[in-house]
Parts: C-alpha cells; structure tokens; sequence
C-alpha cells in the first residue's frame, strides 16, 4: 500500500516535471514556428520539395547549420563541404553538451542522452541551464516537446506557403531569414564590441571571398567555413572572450 | 535533386555530423573544456557563420540589389533598436516589398 501511493507520488512528480518542461518551452516552440516558416521559404525557392525541407529540419533542428545545408545543396556543393560546413556551424553545441552533461542528475541515462541529445540547441539549453538545480529526463524531455514541433511544423508551412504564394510576395520573403540572422547579430554586436570587430571583420572577409577575382571561385560553404573560422581564431587569439560564460 | 549531389546522402551527412557533435560530447565526456583560446573560438562562431551567411548574400536575397538593400536597411535599424526575430524580418520583408511596388511604378 505504501509502496503503491510512493509510486503514484513518482509519478505525479515526473507528470508534474514533464508539464513545467512543456511550459518552460512554449515561448522558444513559437520563436522556432516563425525562424523554421522562413527556412520552409528558403527551402522550396532554393529548389527543394516541400516534404525535403520538412525531413531537413526533422532530423536537424538547426538553425544555421540548415541554412548552410541548404546553400551548399543548391550550389551542388560536394558532400565533405557539407560535413564541414555542418561540424564547423555546429561544433558549439559539443560545448553546450559538455556543459548539460554536468548539470543532469544521475538519473539521466546514457540511452535518454543520446536520444534527447539531439535536442540540443541554443535556445532549449539556455533555458535548461538557467534552471535551478539539476535537470532530469523527463523535464528536458518535456522542454524539446513544443520547439520541435514548432520547428517542424514552422517549415512544412513555409515550404507550402513558398509554393502557392505570387512571386512578388516570394521574393520579399526571400530577405525574411536574413532579417533574423541581423537580428541576432546587430544586438550582440551593439552589446560586446568584441563581436562588433570579428563579425565586422567576417563581413569584410565574405564580401573579399565573393567579389575578388580568384577568390570568388570558392564555393558558397566553404567561403562561409574560411571566413567564420579566420574571423572567430582572430579574436580569440587577439581579443578573447572571458565572458564565454553561456557555454 | 540536380546532379552534384543526392538529396538523400545530403541529409544524411548534415544528420550524421550534427547528431555526433550534439550527442557525443553530452553523453561520454565529462571534463569541462578549460582552454581559453577554443572557449573564445567557440563563443565568436555563431555570430561569424550568421554575419558571413547574410553578407554579401543579404544583397541578392529577393531578386533585385535595390529592394534588398531597402530590406537590410530596414533591418539593421529593427535589430538595432532590439526588435525581436520575427519584427525585424517581418520589417525587412515588408519594406524590400514596398520598394518593389514603387519600382514597379516609377
């Protein structure tokens, strides 16, 4: 009898931990439906299906890294251009799971982790680390629930949308992913003049790799791998970031 | 899918590399990663990627130099002002299509 309500109780607590995850992950799902409805848009006018965006982002859940993907597929980029472009954009979330895995309680097995792993990304473990205390399965499980689905979801719309809507209203929508990509940089250059200098120097390097003569004939992933890599290894090595603190 | 690639090995190359770094490192190492250099590397790279992705390619976005660069002008100004994701490109996409209907008409 004890054993039974102790049991209940268990279960209670995880239902109780599973619903605050879901919550705590609303806000970043509906961010996610608008940033994944301009890569759907993205996706289709760069030439893919609509169901080849949507299985993009199902097995990814990544913001850059897609966009990168989708670039170089477009471009008939080779397929190690693809794998560096992919291990480059996305090796800061190596960091951040280096990071989790010190903030997970016991409890979390090697089986959970390698599958709610895939859900790390920038948003979900910024909110999972700024919890208090230690975090549990079935909480971050809970967590990834609303952002994949608004993720999913997100780019089955734009993709559908991108087919059906009258080219003027295309085009413009061509600029909406960039206008997101500014929106997470303008701020975080205004806020450290650190990243002003090395995403000014990025810029500078991106636009030599596109309109100078030789350079030019690099490929799209791979231009954005050189300049990436050259403008992040310079700051690091001239002005280096302390405050990596996130991570 | 045009030549140069199957759309299918594509995805799966993309899931593979993004699947190991995300897992690997969360479910076997431990040790957090005390070098200062690569922690620095690591905390420039997204705004890197993001700022060589949009730039100069922002410019050929919708088709037309002009509307695009209405559109990142447009943006800039949102960003700056802390606007969040979704206004700033709803703002870009906006005025980039503004600019095309008063070309249009010019």
């Amino acid at each position: 009898m004890h054993l039974r309500m102790a049991l209940t109780d268990k279960g209670d607590k995880k239902m109780k931990q599973f619903l605050q995850g879901i919550k705590d992950g609303a806000a970043i799902g509906i961010g996610y439906f608008s940033v994944s409805f301009t890569f759907g848009l993205a996706a289709v006018s760069s030439g893919l299906c609509w169901w080849e965006a949507l299985l993009i982002s199902m097995m990814n859940l990544t913001s850059a890294g897609q966009f990168a993907g989708i670039t170089i597929m477009a471009s008939a980029g080779s397929y190690i251009e693809m794998a560096v472009s992919q291990f480059i954009i996305n090796l800061r979330y190596a960091l951040m799971g280096i990071s989790l895995s010190q903030k997970v309680d016991r409890n979390f097995r090697a089986g959970q982790k390698s599958f709610l792993g895939f859900a790390i990304t920038d948003e979900i473990f910024a909110v999972a680390m700024s919890r208090e205390g230690e975090i549990g399965s079935v909480y971050f499980g809970g967590l990834a629930v609303l952002p994949y689905l608004g993720w999913t979801f997100g780019t089955l719309t734009g993709a559908v949308c991108g087919n059906i809507l009258p080219a003027n209203i295309g085009n413009a929508l061509g600029i909406a992913i960039y206008g997101m990509f500014i929106a997470i940089i303008v701020p975080a250059m205004k806020a450290d003049s650190r990243i002003f200098k090395m995403a000014a120097l990025a810029v500078l390097l991106s636009c030599c790799m596109h309109y100078l003569p030789v350079l030019g004939k690099v490929s799209e992933g791979f231009s954005i791998i050189i300049c990436a890599v050259a403008a992040s290894a310079i700051g690091a090595a001239i002005e280096p970031m302390d405050g990596a603190a996130n991570l | 899918m045009e030549p140069g690639g199957s759309f299918w090995i594509y995805l799966l190359v993309m899931f593979g590399v993004t699947y190991i770094i995300r897992v690997i490192p969360f479910a076997i190492f431990h040790k957090k990663i005390e070098n200062p250099f690569i922690r620095s590397f690591l905390a420039y790279i997204p705004y890197t990627v993001l700022a060589a992705m949009t730039f100069p390619a922002v410019f050929y976005s919708t088709g037309s130099v002009i509307t695009s660069c209405a559109g990142v002008a447009a943006a800039l100004a949102a960003a700056y002002r802390g606007k969040s994701l979704f206004t700033v490109a709803v703002c870009a996409s906006l005025v980039s299509f503004a600019a095309g209907l008063i070309l249009q008409y010019l």
